[in-house]
């Protein structure tokens, strides 16, 4: 369900620019919001949050799909921990509609995906791994991830594809921060399926305290 | 021409091609259809390792590659939920994400594999006489257990009602792993369907009693399976149903064998597999 926010960007307390292809990271604060924006439209952002005072506990799509009885994050979703317990709401979407059954590239992946010959290009993974590590975590701690503005349908029989991003330039969505959370970004270099427009751009992080 | 170099038409157009192979109505079905069956019943000389797990519990063991796990739903019991860790790297794990988005499908049956985070085949489905396996919903945690049958769990109650992610930290404790290492599971004879708009529902006429699947292990595996209803099945009262597992050899992989072969990202998969154990 598409829903604005009103928050305005001039009462933010941070603001970062993600460059594309780039890994990013920050803490937020139980009570601040987070707002992603899609700056140029149709740009996966794969995210990840973990509890800040134990990075054990994370983001887990499984128990967030179980719990809302819904494949897809919008306004409303919690997203849930490996506890079950809630981590942020999401407050506001301008999309109405992201992945998080998709989840992340890799370099391995894509060889199965896409042949061999993709082998060598950037992938989230090692986005993930490379910030993750600034908190003392690994390979094992990168689970599946939310993928926002990530238009993959599955359908009654199974079928699920990436197709062509539905988020218009400007696009955002946020979310509530219900505990202290790391937020882990990589803003996907992927250029061999439609996630990205086959052009990874910019993205926008935004935090209102 | 490298791929580095390819323009957004290239790429588009190659995408295409790959998903309308990867969807093509018929023909992996045809060749499912073309596939040969396993027994119902395994010869007593091909069984390696048999044992019930009862209704609650969690069931551990390493499997090495070629020998295949049998997972006997005997009385039709809402989910039996799977763990799969590379037993020389456990740090290489199952992953359901790439698992349905690399097969283009969420309907994880006969002829497809369970791939690993890195890109490799770690089981394949052999046999499956149910159809019905869920990669999108998970499994069940003391919260869920607590919506759906009220508030007893393992942590707080005299008569435990277990689940499924507390079973899967025990089990990994006692592997030398820690909750890190529980990922998302497979869970098998979970019929969750994604309907309209992405909302899921539970399909109650998909289990039936003596259903089985048949895993075989691609790789040297350490696998725990957790016997506890998934999180979406139908509430009420706990009352999971034991399980049989038996640990069979099915003989040697034929050449034309249709997990390996049924997809043109299988083949890869199997590409990234076999060089571990040249």
């Amino acid at each position: 369900m598409t829903t604005l926010s009103n928050l305005k960007p001039e009462d933010a307390s941070k603001s970062f620019p993600v460059a594309a292809n780039s890994p990013f990271s920050t803490i937020v604060k139980k009570g601040q919001t987070i707002r992603i924006v899609d700056s140029f439209g149709q740009q996966a952002v794969d995210t990840l949050f973990y509890n800040a005072e134990d990075t054990d506990e994370r983001y887990s799509a499984h128990d967030t799909v179980a719990a809302q009885g819904a494949a897809y994050i919008t306004t409303g979703s919690e997203i849930l921990s490996n506890e079950g317990r809630v981590m942020l709401t999401v407050t506001a979407d301008t999309v109405g509609y992201h992945d998080t059954s998709a989840g992340a590239c890799s370099v391995e992946s894509n060889t199965v995906r896409f042949g061999h010959h993709t082998r060598f290009m950037h992938a989230c993974r090692e986005n993930f791994v490379l910030e993750g590590g600034k908190y003392g975590m690994d390979k094992r701690d990168i689970v599946p991830n939310i993928n926002f503005f990530m238009n993959v349908p599955i359908e009654p029989d199974g079928n699920l594809a990436i197709v062509d991003g539905l988020s218009e330039p400007g696009n955002y969505v946020e979310l509530k921060a219900e505990m202290d959370v790391i937020c882990l970004i990589s803003n996907c270099p992927q250029v061999n399926n439609p996630c990205n427009g086959f052009n990874p751009t910019p993205v926008e992080i935004l935090i209102w305290d | 021409m490298t791929a580095e170099t390819e323009s957004i038409d290239e790429l588009k157009a190659r995408y295409a091609a790959l998903k309308e192979t990867g969807q093509k109505e018929g023909e992996f079905e045809a060749k499912l259809a073309a596939a040969p069956t396993a027994p119902d019943t395994i010869p007593e000389d091909k069984i390696l390792k048999q044992d019930v797990v009862p209704g609650g519990w969690y069931w551990t063991t390493n499997i090495k590659r070629g020998q295949t796990l049998r997972i006997v739903n005997t009385e039709a019991t809402p989910g039996i939920a799977l763990q799969v860790w590379n037993r020389h790297d456990p740090s290489e794990r199952l992953n359901t994400a790439d698992t349905i988005k690399v097969q283009w499908t969420a309907r994880i049956g006969k002829g497809r594999v369970l791939l690993s985070d890195m890109g490799r085949a770690m089981m394949a489905i052999t046999e499956d006489t149910c159809g019905y396996h869920d990669c999108v919903a998970g499994h069940s945690t003391a919260i869920t257990n607590e919506k759906n049958y009220g508030p007893s769990t393992l942590r707080n109650s005299p008569m435990p009602v277990r689940n499924s992610r507390d079973n899967f930290q025990i089990a990994a404790a006692k592997l030398g792993l820690s909750k890190r290492d529980v990922h998302q599971s497979f869970c098998a004879f979970a019929p969750v369907i994604t309907g309209e708009e992405g909302k899921l529902h539970w399909q109650d006429d998909a289990l039936q009693p003596g259903a089985f699947i048949d895993l075989r292990s691609e790789m040297d595996l350490t696998i725990c399976l957790s016997n506890c209803p998934h999180p979406m099945a139908p509430g009420g009262s706990y009352e999971p149903q034991p399980v049989a597992v038996i640990l069979w050899d099915a003989g040697p992989v034929a050449a034309d064998d249709l997990c390996r072969n049924g997809t043109a990202e299988a083949i890869r998969a199997y590409e990234n597999t076999d060089p571990l154990f040249d």
